[in-house]
């Protein structure tokens, strides 16, 4: 489905974000993508539709090379790739429902989308996929007015709305709590399990991406240095991705974490009662 | 632990060369004030210095008590003076807006040609006072009120279009990028990425905006560019103190109300 040759980017700067990538998503495969900060994640994604241009490479989806493409067809094929944002970057002033049909900016007329004249069809879609990430009630909300986890659902349904054939997700989880994470990366990857949507996932937190992903692929310094099934992730894998770390403390500590938050749950259930 | 053992009393905030540059720049101002000072005195006449107190005294006591049969001859020239600042300000807005967009650094379509010229309209404008254009407008479309409207209108467009520029500057990019990356066409970029996140400065600005027009349209009549103004300066040139006052209190009481409704306006958009 998307298949990247030898992409690379260097910044005006000198700095190298990616070296030479060479990766195939296949079809309904969601992707998550690892490595510390700075490893080039972001700019492999926002290479992928262009937010930032590769300095050399292919990006193939299906038969279109998109690195390629002039402004205008770059305009048609961004419509196949929806994009999920770490801070969600909903546009704060407008409704739910703006947001959401902001997603079918690319199909739509400049005098439709400027009087918000949506054709009747677009307008359905945008309630079926309201319903679906479970903010029916709120579609004339101010998006500033929704909670962290509420606006990232509107986020996935804006990226949805595209009817998208490959999703782009650039930290989805990174502003959000624990329990508020867990439940929007079940929300997306039920999602895309529906669709057989293919999806990259860029991830800073690795028990997560071990949680839900279905192949994991590690950057360090912009290349690719592990891809592999979440088992595969050993010890030796994340110090190769990471660097020396003691990770089994580490994963310990998730551990003690896990069990203090539950503790603390019960302690207020007990309270509440 | 890592074998420091003593630590420092002694931190300062400023290193010892910049305490100094700091003591010289103060002592300088000081010079420069005692300067200005004695220049000031020197080109002072003196002997009508002392005089004012006694001039002041006079002029009050002509300006007391206010004419008030002076006052239903002054509604029509108010209401020209609030629509030359309501009709000035609404032309500057419109010309202000395309030269926003173009002095912006994340907007302008050439950074290399438009960019600079959009700022120099931008200080032209605002490095002229909105009487100065009066005069040189009054001069070229004759007296009267267009060219009060005209000269408000130029006046502001570096006011709003300055101000504008910056809200354009200061909005969230990662907003625009996700329009951006929805396949948006540029126009549409425009107005669902920037748009609304420029609207309340926007209007703020606008409001703000009109609220110094109208103070500055009650001085317009001064040379010719209609309203109030004209009103002032024909009773200054009769002497006819007492109609100055009831003027003068009709000018505060105006700008009170416009600077009451314009921030209730902005009060209810923000």
């Amino acid at each position: 489905m998307l298949h990247l040759e030898g992409l690379s980017k260097t910044y005006k700067t000198g700095d190298a974000a990616l070296r030479d990538v060479t990766l195939t998503v296949p079809e309904g495969q969601i992707m998550g993508l690892i490595g510390p900060s700075g490893a080039g994640k972001s700019t492999l994604i926002r290479c992928i539709n262009r937010l930032v241009e590769p300095t050399a490479g292919k990006v193939m989806l299906g038969d279109v090379d998109l690195v390629r493409l002039g402004k205008a067809d770059l305009r048609r094929q961004r419509r196949r790739i929806g994009m999920i944002f770490q801070e969600y970057a909903l546009v704060e002033r407008l409704t739910v429902m703006e947001n959401v049909l902001s997603g079918r900016l690319g199909y739509v007329p400049f005098w439709r989308s400027f009087l918000r004249k949506y054709p009747a069809t677009d307008i359905q879609n945008a309630f079926r996929l309201l319903d679906r990430v479970g903010l029916m009630d709120k579609a004339d909300n101010r998006a500033d007015a929704l909670s962290g986890g509420q606006r990232q659902r509107v986020g996935i349904a804006r990226a949805l709305a595209q009817e998208p054939e490959l999703l782009l997700v650039d930290e989805p989880t990174a502003s959000l709590d624990p329990k508020t994470s867990r439940q929007i990366m079940r929300l997306l990857t039920e999602i895309c399990a529906e669709r057989g949507l293919p999806a990259i996932v860029n991830i800073h937190d690795v028990p997560l991406a071990q949680q839900f992903m279905q192949r994991i692929v590690g950057l360090r310094a912009g290349r690719v240095v592990f891809d592999g099934t979440p088992d595969e992730l050993t010890h030796d894998a994340l110090t190769t991705i990471y660097g020396e770390e003691d990770w089994n403390a580490m994963r310990a500590g998730d551990d003690e974490q896990a069990k203090a938050e539950a503790d603390a749950r019960d302690r207020i259930a007990a309270l509440a009662q | 632990m890592n074998g420091i053992t003593h630590f420092s009393q002694v931190w300062s905030h400023r290193t010892p060369r910049a305490r100094l540059a700091l003591w010289v720049g103060w002592a300088a101002l000081v010079a420069l004030f005692v300067w200005c000072w004695q220049l000031m005195t020197a080109n002072t006449i003196w002997f009508f210095v002392q005089d004012a107190p006694r001039q002041a005294a006079d002029i009050g006591s002509r300006m007391m008590p206010p004419r008030w049969s002076y006052l239903p001859e002054l509604w029509a020239p108010l209401w020209d003076t609030i629509n030359i600042a309501t009709l000035g300000t609404l032309g500057g807005v419109i010309m202000a807006v395309p030269v926003a967009f173009l002095a912006a650094r994340n907007t302008t379509p050439s950074a290399r040609i438009l960019r600079p010229f959009a700022l120099f309209v931008i200080v032209t404008s605002r490095s002229i006072n909105s009487l100065i254009w009066a005069l040189l407008l009054v001069a070229i479309i004759g007296p009267g009120l267009l060219a009060g409207i005209v000269a408000i209108a130029l006046r502001s467009i570096g006011f709003v279009g300055k101000l504008l520029y910056e809200a354009i500057e200061e909005t969230d990019a990662r907003q625009i990028e996700a329009v951006a990356a929805t396949g948006a066409s540029g126009a549409q970029v425009l107005s669902y990425g920037i748009v609304p996140q420029i609207m309340p400065a926007f209007w703020g600005i606008t409001v703000f905006r009109w609220d110094i027009n109208i103070r500055e349209s009650t001085i317009l009549g001064l040379v010719g560019a209609g309203g109030i103004g004209l009103k002032l300066q024909a009773s200054l040139n009769t002497l006819a103190w007492s109609q100055v006052t009831v003027i003068l209190l009709l000018i505060l009481a105006t700008v009170v109300l416009s600077e009451w409704v314009s921030a209730r306006m902005r009060h209810a958009i923000i």
